[in-house]
């Protein structure tokens, strides 16, 4: 029989395994995972060029230079010349500045959007697990609402709440959107550490409820919530897209950001095109990179080993 | 079954009253209080106190509840501030345009999604397996938006098969039955204003189906693989089933149930992906009115926009887990 990719795949993973602990297990399983493999490397590299943009952008992000400005009118937008590898923009910026220092921008929003939804929902999955009873009712039926309202509608009514838009509002808006999940997804893992055998004993050693929720019950359960938040990345950076796109990101027009300059370029984009292809393809390689990191470590924390 | 679908009916109704509490809220929450969010630009202190009185804003909070619901239950959403028509015509006006918008999408996701996913499935780590899942995986990453663009860039503009915006030639003077320009063709017989709106909706459609198929694909893709590594599939083949029988009776019928609760879950992010889409062809659906609304600050409309949407999810789910209990038996008992 022809071994397929896929084979080759789980059998380089599941080589030399056993006889470890689910964490270590899973670490080794996806330091020999390709797919991981690559994931890893594209958010890795985002993250150096985001770190160190302002060392490795050779202008502003605001900046405007005349050479650059000197062909711009209705109808032409300078490309490439002397000095700017990838030409201008529509107010004669420096494009390639713009890509560069955008990266920590985009990695701003989605980092902080995601962590503030992660934590809103750690802390509500976590009441409503440990505890249940009518804390948990209420908290789940909220959720149960927030969920009702189609992702995108969300975030547009939270960040059509503030008088003018800014890059704050694109970042509660997208966390808001994450808070019920991550908050059902905990929840529904507590619910199944509850009983189990290591908790029973932790209670009937006499250690305190609040102690067992955080040290035995939260560490156990929380691996599918760490999962879904690198998953969110991805769709955060895209939601955020959205929302500039609607006209409700940032109304800061020096800030560099690719979702909110793929927004900007879709009216350049006959003049050029390229203003709009960059920034997307860098989010689709973003979200491709985090999707990937996200899938392959959903794979290497589930014990089944399936798929 | 009478049971389960009536319990299933009452458990709809607090999430229908904490979601109409939630846009209350929202609505209370709005920059300068909800009277000069609604004027708008209109705005001026003896205006704002005089909307403010016929509200009932100078009432206790819980009877601005009340009233509040009372108006929703009977349709009363208020009036637009850019139209300055009730929200609700608008709406009635708008919807045929996205539910035709949605529904060709949704059948592109489902009549391409599911065979692919079981091909993808039944041939696992091939290379059309291999491409499926980097396609799904490129399909989500990709903003709606820009895909829209590129689409109406390249297959209108460049290539002119399909036309750039809009619903329909409005030199064809197409006679207004349904408002599904589609059907209504049909039904006059005028068939070019048919085929004409075909035209018309085949490049957004496609927009808009991207990300359900993506999703379709891989749920049916990881529950095909799921039901044929399990132990009733192995016994229909080793007593000797033909192959077809188990792949159609048995394989196929089980790994559906989890696809059905995935579409239903769509149809939210369809009414999400319209808000863009539409944006791009100029669709003239609900999602423009979303968007011109967001621009505009229209919030009687957002406020309309936003209760419809949920409602309209919630609705779906719940129909989805009515057929599923149609579909599986064992549903019914737990």
């Amino acid at each position: 029989m022809t071994t397929t990719w896929a084979q080759r795949r789980k059998e380089r993973i599941d080589d030399l395994a056993g006889g470890r602990s689910l964490t270590s297990e899973a670490m080794r399983r996806l330091r020999r995972d390709p797919v991981a493999i690559v994931g890893a490397v594209i958010v890795g590299l985002f993250v150096v060029i985001a770190v160190f943009a302002p060392l490795l952008a050779p202008h502003g992000a605001a900046e405007s230079f005349p050479e650059l400005q000197a062909d711009l009118r209705p109808g032409n937008i300078p490309g490439a010349q002397e000095g700017f590898p990838l030409g201008g923009d529509q107010l004669g910026r420096d494009f390639l500045s713009r890509m560069i220092l955008a990266s920590q921008q985009t990695l701003l929003v989605g980092v902080l959007a995601t962590l503030i939804g992660l934590a809103i929902g750690i802390v509500i999955g976590t009441l409503a697990g440990a505890f249940g009873g009518w804390i948990d009712t209420v908290l789940m039926r909220v959720t149960d609402v927030l969920l009702a309202i189609p992702s995108l509608l969300l975030a547009i009514s939270v960040a059509a709440l503030a008088a003018s838009p800014s890059q704050t509002t694109v970042i509660i808006a997208v966390a808001i959107v994450g808070v019920p999940i991550f908050a059902r997804l905990l929840r529904g893992s507590m619910l199944s550490q509850r009983n189990s055998d290591h908790v029973v004993a932790a209670t009937a050693l006499g250690v305190k409820r609040p102690a067992v929720v955080l040290r035995h019950m939260l560490p156990n359960a929380i691996g599918p919530v760490i999962v879904q938040a690198t998953l969110t990345l991805a769709t955060a950076i895209l939601d955020a897209a959205a929302l500039s796109f609607l006209g409700l990101g940032d109304a800061d027009p020096g800030r560099a950001e690719w979702g909110l300059m793929l927004a900007q370029a879709q009216t350049y984009l006959d003049v050029r095109p390229a203003l709009a292809f960059y920034p997307a393809f860098a989010i689709i390689v973003v979200a491709l990179g985090f999707t990937l990191l996200g899938e392959s470590l959903r794979e290497a924390l589930d014990p089944k080993g399936r798929r | 079954m009478l049971r389960f679908v009536l319990r299933r009916l009452l458990q709809v109704i607090p999430t229908l009253l904490l979601l109409s509490l939630l846009v209350f809220a929202w609505l209370r929450s709005l920059p300068g209080g909800p009277a000069s969010a609604f004027l708008g630009d209109r705005a001026t202190p003896e205006r704002i106190a005089e909307l403010n009185r016929v509200l009932g804003l100078d009432q206790p909070v819980l009877v601005q509840y009340g009233r509040f619901l009372g108006r929703v239950l009977t349709g009363d959403f208020g009036v637009s501030t850019i139209t300055g028509q009730p929200v609700l015509t608008e709406i009635g006006r708008a919807l045929p345009a996205t539910v035709e918008l949605s529904v060709a999408a949704l059948l592109i996701a489902v009549l391409l999604g599911i065979p692919l996913g079981y091909l993808a499935a039944s041939k696992r780590g091939g290379p059309l397996d291999i491409s499926t899942i980097i396609g799904t995986l490129v399909g989500v990453a990709v903003p709606v938006f820009f895909l829209g663009y590129l689409l109406k860039a390249f297959f209108a503009v460049e290539l002119g098969w399909f036309p750039p915006s809009g619903r329909q030639a409005i030199a064809l003077d197409a006679t207004d039955v349904t408002g599904f320009a589609v059907l209504d063709g049909l039904l006059t017989r005028e068939w070019d204003a048919s085929w004409d709106a075909i035209l018309h909706l085949t490049l957004p459609a496609i927009t808009l189906a991207t990300i359900p198929l993506a999703v379709i694909v891989r749920i049916t893709r990881a529950s095909v693989l799921d039901v044929m590594g399990s132990d009733f599939v192995r016994t229909a083949n080793s007593k000797g089933l033909a192959p077809g029988t188990v792949r159609g009776r048995h394989v196929l019928r089980n790994a559906l149930l989890p696809v059905s609760t995935v579409i239903g879950l769509q149809v939210g992010l369809l009414l999400a992906g319209a808000v863009l889409t539409e944006k791009v062809f100029v669709w003239g659906g609900l999602g423009t009115l979303l968007a011109d609304a967001i621009t505009l600050k229209d919030y009687p409309r957002l406020q309309a926009l936003l209760l419809l949407g949920a409602l309209v999810y919630v609705l779906v789910n719940l129909l989805v887990d009515l057929s599923y209990a149609i579909i599986d038996p064992r549903v019914r008992l737990t």
